[in-house]
Formats: structure tokens, C-alpha cells, sequence
């Protein structure tokens, strides 16, 4: 906070004052970039999980690990058989998408979702625990760095300091999810996918192949983990407890942006990223993560559709 | 006769769309009244507003002259008006005799005292007759989600009439009830009136049933009270027919 | 149109037959109860300090799985917020005893007391949301409950946590040894559960069904949905209190951890691996994540991997949980005997 510009005993009280506004300003400009940024990653989680859960009524609570591992996997990939960073990141990303997209779909959801959504919602929560432990058993119970795919250092944009790691990351998951959205509105198979996640009933009738569907988003699903595992990782380092928090702001995430939208995960992601950033350096660090929770009560209570989400019918 | 249960201008619309369009009429103590109409003509809609599943958007409705609109369903059950649902509502998981007992607990004293009362509320002896009137004894402790369709129904009537209410809403009982057992409901519900003078509303789609059943009939179409009368001016309506058979 | 959106209902329920005298009341419930109470009195002698801990711990745990059982599998509302009760009752044990003085029994009672009141408050949102959306409120109130323990530090020593919680003394005879202290839980246990399975009998406990079951045609025949609702989400949280008075002599220093998000999840996992809306469900799902672990030493510290695997499968296998299953085999080899066999305990 300290900037040179004010340790200039000669500069005026007047000009003092607007420097120290414009370095707040600045500052806050940098938080909400950042903020932004985590959000993004964020979004990719909460997107995953609305899809999934529209079109499988899987409420995954192992999101969060879903993003922790892929990065446990490739920096495994790299120290236990000696790959180099892409061939790792190739191999992991497409090991975690069929064992945990297409394995998970096959061998947990299908035999548990005619017992009706809480037992599968639990299922997941035993799968947390298995993904968690085994990322610590297996792999190290400590915080690794993750390389950044991204270069270092800031860029001056209109006087502000930014982190290019940033604004890369921003730039990434925004790709990523006009490309969905792209797919999702655009092609054949995205509009049958989107037919399945609004009404499975109907889409059956259409014929849709509507189990292709349910499997097509599970496998997004884990590319989008993997994605965001491999863009957080060198902000957060990688560590197995990782997911826990993910997970919440994933859920957050979702639920603030409206539980059946695209793009209200995507918002919801942004507004939940910003928020945890701001309350962080405003509010209290150590009640950082009261704020986005506090968010999501008053949303539940009040907006239980979410900010973006359409109102669903009310069934007796 | 005095009347059990006045309905006065009663409305309620969903958004644009009004399901049931002014409509007033009385059931007087120990009657059997049945309501019929195509369907979407708002009967269930009506029951709901009643039994207050739904709030009316204008109306009132009084149960032996005191004003009851927009009271809970818990309410208004405890003020002595029990129904039963269009679909199947028994409690699956649930023995055929806890299903009676549980229809009939709400009703004895209080909360605290039923906590620390017996178990079975004192209405085992009570569900155990309603079980025998209904002609289930041998399925008493089989679990409600084992019955076939037809019993589940008399089951879910019996469970209307377990707390000795004043009056009966019954939508569709007869739906999905193969003969055999819907000469058994009717002679239940016949017999119910006359031992117990059990007052009744019965929606139902099956003509033979409610013509033989009801002692009287109200038609409704699109939301409004056709005609009210008996049985045999009923059928022998022509207004009646074409609002049947002209659509 | 009444259309019913099957939340297809947790695992089959036990169902308290209809007593009509006294010896209909005898149950296997009640037998098992009260003998596994005197064989626990019994069993840790020659046990040593540290099989006796873990035993005790097994009956704690099972005390605040029991209430999330009744709140979950009995009533069907989704709480992840056991763990944070647990935590309520830990605090207010050790706060109360360390810093005021205030002898065990005073704690525990008020333990419970301040559990049942946050609880009452809690239950007011499962009013108003759909049953998932209830679920993330209770996640986002654990959290928050976890948040104050780790930052107040004036009042929970934070990290540091609170040392030196002492253990109750019974009639004048200090509990201080693990076997006295293990004793004393099987008494406090019996009681709990005992006063549950009152509850589960009386009228309220069908009425906690008919709620888990089917809401509108329980209104319909006068059960207040509100009342009911959140006595079930009080009572439960309840006994998340008590398990936390008992939690915290028990290990005579708390922090933290033991109460996080995780820790409500491992006990939702409890209820439903030994069978939820089962009465004794509690007991074998907490057997199989406390006690089981110490008997497995042999996987390493590969025992929540173990655990988790377990609970997975058998959630696959057997959505109704180890007595689910345990019923399903007694069913069908009665059937291969013939009918006549008395029904199994649950």
C-alpha cells in the first residue's frame, strides 16, 4: 500500500490524495481481475455440475476433487514416469475424462439413479473421500507447485498493474465456454443435448438418443474439471484438500447463477470469484469465505431459481 | 337440512387462465353430492380451493357458517374436512394399519400429550374396525405399497373417514378401480352415509357411478356450475349432453 | 394436477407396529438395545486405554448419527450440518466446564438445549426450499459454524483449541479412567437411545414418516407439516449436542477440525452405510467408520479409502445400507425355510 509516489515527502497533500485514491483504485481494479479470474475457473467447475445434474439428476458433491486431481495426475504422470509436462497433461486429462466421466457415469449413476437422487448424491460424497485420500496416499499430502502454462510477470493496462496469469486464465475459460456454448446452440448434437438436460422425457420421445447425451455431458463435465484443475493449480498449488473449497464455490457458483443455465453458472461463477476476492482483501481474510456463503443463503431464500435461472414450474 | 358447507362466488385463475369461474353451492348434512364435467372443467381445482391446497382468488367458503377461506389443509382437516387425492396418496412404506392410525392421530389431543401417550394414539381398536368396514382385516400389517390398486383406494377412503370427519371430499375414487371392487367402494360409501351420516362431495368421471351413488349432482363446465339437480334430471338434460358429447 | 415428483423416499423404513399391550412392546429393538448395553459394560475389561477410547468414541459418534437419522432417514429432510451440532455441543461443553466452571450435567443439558434452539432456527429454510436447495443451506451453516470456531479465538482458542475439558463425575465416582468414562457413555447412550425409540413409537415418529413420505397427503390429514418439520430438524441437532458434551471429556481437548464440513458428510455416510430410517442403523454405520478403521490396521492409513470404497459399493449393491442388506438375506432365507420365523431386529 505503500507506493513510492506517497513516501515522496515532497509531494503536496493534494496530489498525496490522488494518488493514494488512484493506487486504490488501481488495487481494486487488480482484485476484481482476480478475482475474476478464480471466478472463471470457478465457472468451469459450476458448469460442469449443472449440466450433469440436469441431465442425470447427479448432484455431484465430488466436483471440487474433480478439479483437484487431474493436476495431482499429471504432475504424477511427470514424477512417476518421467513424461514431459504436455505428454502428462494429454495422458492425465484423457485418463481422468474415461475413468471419472465415462467410468463414473457407467459404474455409479447408471445402477444407482433408479434409487432415486439422495443415495447417488451420497455415492458421490463417498467418491470424494476416495479421490481425496487417494490423491494423498498415492501421491503427497503436500502442496506441490503446478507449472503455469501461462507466461509471468504484469502488464500496464491504462495504469493499472495486471497479472498476465490473469488475464490469461480469463481469456482460456471464456474460449472454453463460447466453444461450449457454441456446441451447446449451434450443432446437432449440442441442441440434443440441451433437448436432454431441459426434459430427458421428451427427448426420449424425439428420439434423441438420450443415454449418448447423458454420457456426451459427463465426459464435458470431466474435460471441463480438467481444464479448470490445470488453469487453478498454479494459483493455488495442487494439493488434495484442494477440492473441498473448489467444490463449495463451484456449488455456490451454480446455485447464485441459477441452477438450470449455462450461462447462469457462468455468471455466478464471476460474481462468486469477485466477491471472495473483494471480501478477502476488504472484509477479514479469515471470514473470506463467509461472504460467498452468505450470498448463497440470501439467494436460496430469496431468488431460489438463482440470479439468471428461469422460475421452474411449481409441481404439487 | 342445514348446510354443512356453503361455497360462495368462488374464483381462481392461474395467471391468465381461470380454472374455476364463480361458483357457488351448498352440501347439506348427510347428502351425497356428486360433481361432475369434462375434464380441465376446474373440479379438482375446486376441491383444492376448498381444502386449502390452494389459496382462491376471490370467494368464500364456510364450513357450518364459519368463514374458513384460505385455511390450511392442516386446518382445515383438524376443523373436521378430510379428502382424498385424484392419484393414489397412501403412505407406501407404511402397514395398512399405521396408514388408519396415522389419519386419525392429529386428532387426539395434543401434540405433548400424544408424544408421551401410547403409541398407537389409543386407535388401534378404531383403525382395526375401519380396516374390517372396508373389508382389508387380512392385510392389516401388510405394508400399504404391497396392495393392489383397488385396495390401495379403499384404503386411501378409509383413511378419509378415520378421524370421524363432518364432511368427505372424494376425487375420482372410482378412477383406475376395477368393477368388482368399485360395487364394493360404492357399497362402502353407501354404507358409510347411512350407519355413520357421513356427508360426501364425490368428483368422479364414471357416470354409473355417481348417478347411483349421489343424491344429487352439480355440472360443471369450463370453470362455471352448469346445472345442479338429481340424478335423473341430470341425465335427462339436454344442456348436460351437449356439453359432454358436443366436444 | 396434483402430480407427485417421486423423491423416490430414503430406504425403507422400520415401522413400529401398532402395540396394543405391553409385551407387543418388547421389541427386537429394545432387546438388542438394552443387551448391548451390558455387553459394552462389560466388554473393554482387559481391553486397554486406547481399545476402550475407540469403542467410546464409536458410541458417540453413534449418538449424533442417530439423530441425523432421525432427521434425515426417519423425515427425510437433507442436513449436512451434523458435524457443526456436533461442534455446538463440543464448544458449549468445554467453554462452559473450563472457563465457568459449570458442572458436566448443566453442559450437556444445555448443550443440547442450544443445539435443539440453532436447529429449531435451521429448520425454518427447509420450510420455504426444495429439498436440495436445503441441503446447500445446512452446508453453507456448517461452514459458517466451523468459520467462528477457527476465528473466535477469544472464545474457542481457535486453532490452539480448549485442553483440559474435565469428565463428569456419577453419584460421587469420578469417571476419569477410560473404563469408568466408557461406562458412564453406554449409560448416557442407553438413555438417548432409549428416549429415541420412544420417539420413533409414538405418534411423532409416524407422523416424521408421513412426512419423508408423502407432505400434502399428511396435511391433509391434519399433520402440521411446520410443526413437525422442525421438531424433526431440532430433536436431530439435538443429539448432535449431546454427542459433542460426551465428545469433548471424552477427548479432553477439542479444535476445529473434527467439526468441518468432511466431518458432517463422513456422518450422512454413517447413517445411510448402516441403513437409513433403520433404528439401529446409527450404530452399525458408525461401527463401520470409527471402530472398523482401528481393526483394520493392516490397510495403513489407507483406511478412509478403505471406507469409502465400502460405502460406495455397498451404496451400489444396496442403497439400503449393511441392515437393508442384512434384512434382505434374512427375507429371502425365510422364504427358502418357510415363513413362520419371527421378524429380524431393526
Amino acid at each position: 500500500m505503500s507506493t513510492p509516489a506517497i513516501s515522496q515527502r515532497a509531494a503536496t497533500a493534494t496530489h498525496r490524495t490522488i494518488v493514494r485514491t488512484h493506487a486504490g483504485m488501481a488495487e481494486l481494479v487488480a482484485y476484481i481481475v482476480a478475482g475474476l479470474a478464480t471466478g472463471a475457473i470457478y465457472a468451469l467447475a459450476a458448469i460442469g455440475f449443472t449440466l450433469v445434474w440436469q441431465t442425470s439428476q447427479t448432484i455431484n458433491f465430488a466436483q471440487g476433487e474433480y478439479v483437484m486431481l487431474p493436476a495431482i495426475l499429471i504432475l504424477a504422470g511427470v514424477s512417476f514416469f518421467g513424461l514431459p509436462l504436455w505428454a502428462a497433461a494429454l495422458l492425465g486429462g484423457l485418463v481422468f475424462v474415461a475413468v471419472f466421466g465415462a467410468g463414473f457415469k457407467i459404474a455409479v449413476v447408471d445402477p444407482m439413479i433408479r434409487h432415486g437422487v439422495l443415495p447417488l448424491a451420497i455415492a458421490t460424497m463417498a467418491l470424494a473421500i476416495i479421490m481425496k485420500e487417494g490423491a494423498k496416499d498415492f501421491f503427497s499430502s503436500e502442496a506441490q507447485t503446478f507449472p503455469s502454462p501461462f507466461p509471468a510477470g504484469a502488464v500496464d493496462i491504462l495504469g493499472v498493474s495486471l497479472s498476465m496469469q490473469h488475464i490469461a486464465i480469463i481469456a482460456v475459460a471464456f474460449i472454453a465456454i463460447g466453444i461450449l456454448q457454441w456446441f451447446v446452440s449451434r450443432t446437432r448434437t449440442g441442441r440434443q443435448m440441451q433437448a436432454t438436460a431441459q426434459n430427458p422425457g421428451v427427448a426420449l420421445i424425439l428420439g434423441i438418443p438420450v443415454a449418448r447425451m447423458v454420457m456426451l455431458t459427463f465426459a464435458i463435465n470431466a474435460a471441463l474439471a480438467v481444464l479448470a484443475s490445470v488453469l487453478v493449480s498454479p494459483l493455488y498449488l495442487a494439493k488434495f484438500s484442494n477440492g473441498e473449497v473448489i467444490g463449495l464455490f463451484a456449488f455456490i457458483a451454480a446455485i447464485v447463477g441459477g441452477f438450470n443455465q449455462v450461462r447462469g453458472a457462468l455468471g455466478g461463477g464471476l460474481i462468486v470469484g469477485v466477491v471472495d476476492s473483494l471480501a478477502a482483501a476488504y472484509i477479514s481474510s479469515s471470514y473470506r469465505l463467509a461472504v460467498p456463503l452468505a450470498l448463497l443463503v440470501l439467494i436460496i431464500l430469496i431468488k431460489p431459481e438463482g440470479l439468471f435461472g428461469r422460475r421452474e414450474e411449481r409441481r404439487i | 337440512m342445514k348446510p354443512v358447507l356453503q361455497v360462495t362466488g368462488l374464483r381462481k385463475s392461474f395467471g391468465g387462465v381461470v380454472a374455476v369461474d364463480g361458483v357457488s353451492f351448498e352440501v347439506h348434512e348427510g347428502e351425497i353430492l356428486g360433481i361432475i364435467g369434462p375434464n380441465g372443467c376446474g373440479k379438482s381445482t375446486l376441491f383444492n380451493c376448498i381444502l386449502g391446497q390452494l389459496v382462491p382468488s376471490a370467494g368464500d367458503i364456510r364450513l357450518d357458517g364459519v368463514d374458513v377461506t384460505g385455511s390450511t389443509p392442516e386446518a382445515m382437516n383438524r376443523r373436521g374436512v378430510s379428502r382424498t387425492f385424484q392419484l393414489l396418496q397412501v403412505f407406501p412404506e407404511l402397514s395398512v394399519r399405521e396408514n388408519l392410525i396415522l389419519a386419525g392421530q392429529e386428532h387426539r389431543g395434543t401434540m405433548l400429550a400424544r408424544l408421551f401417550g401410547p403409541g398407537d394414539a389409543g386407535l388401534t381398536a378404531e383403525a382395526d374396525r375401519m380396516i374390517g368396514f372396508f373389508r382389508l382385516s387380512h392385510l392389516a400389517d401388510a405394508k400399504a405399497g404391497s396392495l393392489s390398486y383397488g385396495q390401495q383406494k379403499l384404503l386411501d377412503a378409509a383413511m378419509a373417514f378415520m378421524a370421524g370427519p363432518r364432511l368427505v371430499l372424494l376425487d375420482e375414487p372410482a378412477g383406475g378401480v376395477n368393477l368388482t371392487m368399485l360395487a364394493d367402494l360404492k357399497e362402502r360409501l353407501r354404507a358409510m352415509n347411512a350407519e355413520r351420516g357421513a356427508t360426501f362431495v364425490v368428483i368422479e368421471h364414471n357416470m354409473d357411478f355417481v348417478m347411483s351413488l349421489c343424491s344429487r349432482v352439480i355440472v360443471m363446465v369450463e370453470g362455471k356450475v352448469l346445472m345442479t339437480g338429481t340424478p335423473a334430471q341430470v341425465r335427462s338434460d339436454p344442456a348436460v349432453l351437449e356439453a359432454y358429447l358436443g366436444n | 394436477m396434483t402430480e407427485v415428483v417421486a423423491p423416490s423416499p430414503p430406504p425403507s423404513p422400520p415401522v413400529a407396529r401398532a402395540a396394543s399391550g405391553l409385551s407387543r412392546r418388547l421389541d427386537g429393538v429394545l432387546l438388542t438395545l438394552i443387551a448391548g448395553a451390558v455387553l459394552l459394560w462389560f466388554l473393554p475389561v482387559g481391553m486397554g486405554r486406547y481399545g476402550t477410547y475407540v469403542l467410546t468414541l464409536w458410541l458417540v459418534t453413534s449418538i449424533a448419527v442417530m439423530g441425523l437419522n432421525l432427521t434425515l432417514g426417519i423425515a427425510g429432510l437433507k442436513s449436512l450440518a451434523q458435524a457443526a451440532f456436533m461442534g455446538i455441543g463440543a464448544y458449549t461443553t468445554a467453554i462452559l466446564g473450563t472457563k465457568f466452571g459449570v458442572d458436566w450435567y448443566s453442559c450437556f443439558l444445555l448443550s443440547g438445549l442450544l443445539s435443539f434452539a440453532v436447529g429449531l432456527l435451521l429448520g425454518f429454510p427447509a420450510l420455504r426450499v426444495k429439498a436440495h436447495y436445503l441441503a446447500f443451506v445446512t452446508l453453507a451453516f456448517a461452514t459458517l459454524v466451523w468459520l467462528v470456531f477457527r476465528n473466535e479465538q477469544w472464545l474457542t482458542g481457535g486453532t490452539f483449541g480448549i485442553a483440559n475439558i474435565a469428565r463428569p463425575t456419577l453419584f460421587g465416582i469420578r469417571t476419569d479412567g477410560a473404563l469408568a468414562f466408557h461406562r458412564f457413555v453406554v449409560v448416557v447412550t442407553l438413555v438417548l437411545a432409549l428416549a429415541l425409540w420412544w420417539l420413533i413409537r409414538s405418534p411423532w415418529g409416524r407422523a416424521f414418516l408421513a412426512l419423508r413420505e408423502n407432505p400434502i397427503r399428511a396435511a391433509s390429514l391434519g399433520v402440521d407439516i411446520r410443526a413437525y418439520t422442525l421438531l424433526a430438524f431440532a430433536i436431530g441437532s439435538a443429539y448432535g449436542g449431546f454427542a459433542g458434551a460426551l465428545y469433548s471429556p471424552l477427548v479432553e481437548f477439542i479444535d476445529p477440525s473434527p467439526f468441518a464440513l468432511s466431518a458432517s458428510f463422513m456422518l450422512l455416510l454413517m447413517v445411510v452405510a448402516g441403513g437409513s430410517g433403520y433404528q439401529l442403523g446409527p450404530f452399525v454405520g458408525a461401527l463401520v467408520a470409527v471402530a472398523l478403521p482401528e481393526w483394520l490396521r493392516f490397510t495403513g492409513g489407507l483406511y478412509l479409502i478403505v471406507f469409502g470404497v465400502v460405502v460406495l459399493l455397498l451404496l451400489i449393491a444396496c442403497p439400503q445400507g449393511i441392515l437393508g442388506l442384512a434384512e434382505r438375506g434374512w427375507n429371502a432365507l425365510r422364504a427358502r425355510l418357510g415363513a413362520g420365523a419371527a421378524e429380524p431386529s431393526r
